[in-house]
């Protein structure tokens, strides 16, 4: 479980979360949404600590992150930005090798090569896995650098808009590859997303957020609601249930 | 990859070699005494442009970026320029040079210091505010250098100008010694950092979301360069642009990202390029040039030679 308590973060004195609470499930997939400057990627960015906080606690299992070595939150929380330039020449299967890193200091044992496959066959990039990553598309390289955070294998994922450039097909392909993450491998999803039809047909809790404070935060069901979605994007969401799944319709 | 080393060490070793042995003229001790320092100035002042351009370049994630930025080169040049400007070459001459040597560095140690300690207390930093500070600090030394070498007698311009050089010429012995002495510690001591460099080099975000933690090591790793920049500029004058060579022919002979690889990699192509350029200086030359001339002729050449192919690719 992570808890995020009474939580503030200011840049230059422009407050961009304020006062934040929120429990976050194990073993659920959470969705953090929200309109554009809402605070939600600077929420995802202190739990993995890139980021340091101003004011609060945030407790992971029960320990405050701050307090942990990074090296050994390294093992719990993985993070995956949505922009991952890498100024290096690296194959696919020397990426996702690099996950091993907190367990192996640079020096893989078989064991850590077990992973790097077994990551690898999770994403299906087998026939794939000697390429450059100059060589991929935009799909391809957000598979890649998942299949890093799978050799990681921490407890706690965290995605800051994984679907960012993706087309329908490779977006759909993505969270059903989280959604079997928590679902096969027990694994806690924490993602940024922004559409919210995604957010409500694979998440199991959503976090939405309004310029830097929780609106409301709680089973998908109960966020993908009109007058909730009002308050969150100031427009009137029209919610269609079509094969049990709650679908918003905004486009008119 | 082991190969490419060792055809690397090789060629190394053969330049040595050639460098010891040539035109000896049967006054064996006398030579090899007298070569064997300048050798050893080069191995070690080689080795640590090398691998401190290597790391700078990996921590600020940019390949033509050297440690220059950083003012020190500057700033040995302004002590120096300063030195001849108050007390004439007579003083700076009376000084000997060992207490040069020890000014300049402690003076380059200093100046990193304070700079890191004046930047890092605030929180969050940026690296390439660092980098701009560096610059303006550089080019702060460099315009009061200039300012003072056009107030001093032509004659001593002279000496200051020599300076502006790197020189294997004239190393002193006990300087020598107490350099390496310096650097292997550093070495030493750097080396359970050597294997966050791979990790460093995806970028902040990603080392950090792998357990590095990032600020302590890379400000670490910042120190260590200060102190070989610092000692290796003192020793034979400015000659960064060197590092700038031969990292960037690592990266593309060497064709990695493992960075003990990549660091070994260029620190022999440095040892290469000064007895190669070493030996075309004396040889070839008879000392009517200097080495730092030689290395930036033929650096020049590849920078534009890189420029036209990435041009051409693109």
């Amino acid at each position: 479980m992570i808890e995020v308590k009474n939580v503030t973060k200011r840049y230059n004195n422009k407050t961009v979360l304020d006062d934040v609470s929120v429990t976050i499930r194990k073993g659920k997939i959470t969705s953090f949404i929200g309109a554009n400057g809402a605070g939600k990627s600077t929420l995802l960015s202190l739990i993995s600590r890139l980021n340091k906080k101003d004011e609060g606690d945030i407790l992971i299992e029960g320990d405050p992150i701050d307090k942990c070595k990074s090296g050994d939150l390294a093992k719990k929380i993985s993070i995956l930005k949505q922009s991952n330039h890498i100024n290096v020449r690296l194959t696919i299967r020397e990426l996702v090798s690099f996950g091993r890193f907190p367990y192996s200091q640079g020096k893989l044992k078989p064991e850590d090569w077990e992973y790097v496959d077994e990551a690898i066959r999770y994403m299906e990039l087998e026939d794939l896995q000697h390429q450059y990553l100059d060589q991929l598309s935009g799909g391809q390289q957000q598979r890649a650098f998942i299949a890093m955070v799978i050799a990681q294998n921490t407890e706690y994922v965290l995605l800051d808009e994984p679907l960012n450039n993706l087309d329908m097909k490779h977006s759909v392909q993505i969270m059903k590859v989280l959604r079997r993450m928590v679902d096969e491998l027990g694994k806690t999803v924490i993602i940024v997303i922004h559409d919210i039809n995604f957010a409500s047909v694979y998440s199991d809790d959503i976090v939405a957020l309004k310029n830097g404070r929780v609106v409301k935060e709680g089973p998908a069901a109960e966020i993908i609601d009109s007058s909730v979605l009002k308050q969150v994007y100031g427009m009137d969401i029209q919610i269609e249930t079509i094969n049990d799944h709650r679908i918003c319709v905004y486009f008119a | 990859m082991k190969k490419k080393l060792i055809f690397l060490a090789v060629i190394a070793l053969a330049l040595i070699a050639v460098f010891m042995l040539i035109q000896a003229g049967g006054h064996w001790d006398y030579v090899l005494k007298l070569r064997g320092k300048k050798v050893l100035a080069m191995i070690i002042t080689g080795g640590a442009i090398a691998f401190s351009t290597v790391v700078f370049q990996t921590i600020t994630n940019n390949r033509i970026l050297t440690p220059s930025i950083m003012g020190l080169d500057s700033l040995y040049m302004l002590f120096q320029t300063f030195m001849v400007y108050i007390f004439g070459s007579a003083g700076l001459t009376a000084m000997g040079k060992n207490v040069n040597f020890i000014i300049s560095v402690g003076l380059m140690g200093l100046f990193s210091m304070v700079f890191y300690k004046l930047l890092f207390k605030r929180e969050g930093q940026n690296i390439y505010f660092l980098l701009l500070l560096g610059l303006i600090f550089g080019t702060l030394f460099q315009s009061l250098s200039t300012f003072m070498e056009v107030l001093i007698d032509p004659n001593e311009f002279q000496i200051v100008q020599d300076k502006m050089f790197a020189s294997f010429n004239n190393v002193n012995t006990e300087l020598l010694v107490l350099s390496i002495v310096l650097m292997a510690g550093t070495a030493i001591y750097f080396s359970r950092y050597t294997k966050y460099l791979d990790v460093i080099a995806l970028g902040k975000d990603q080392a950090v979301n792998l357990g590095v933690d990032y600020d302590k090591v890379v400000k670490r790793m910042l120190v260590v360069v200060a102190i070989l920049i610092s000692i290796s500029t003192a020793l034979v004058g400015p000659i960064t642009f060197l590092g700038l060579l031969v990292a960037n022919i690592s990266y593309q002979f060497m064709k990695t990202y493992k960075h003990h690889f990549l660091i070994l990699g260029s620190m022999l192509l440095s040892i290469i390029a000064l007895m190669g350029g070493q030996l075309l200086v004396e040889r070839v030359f008879t000392f009517s040039t200097t080495l730092s001339v030689i290395i930036n002729l033929a650096g020049g050449i590849y920078f534009l030679y890189l420029l036209l192919k990435e041009s051409k690719s693109s």
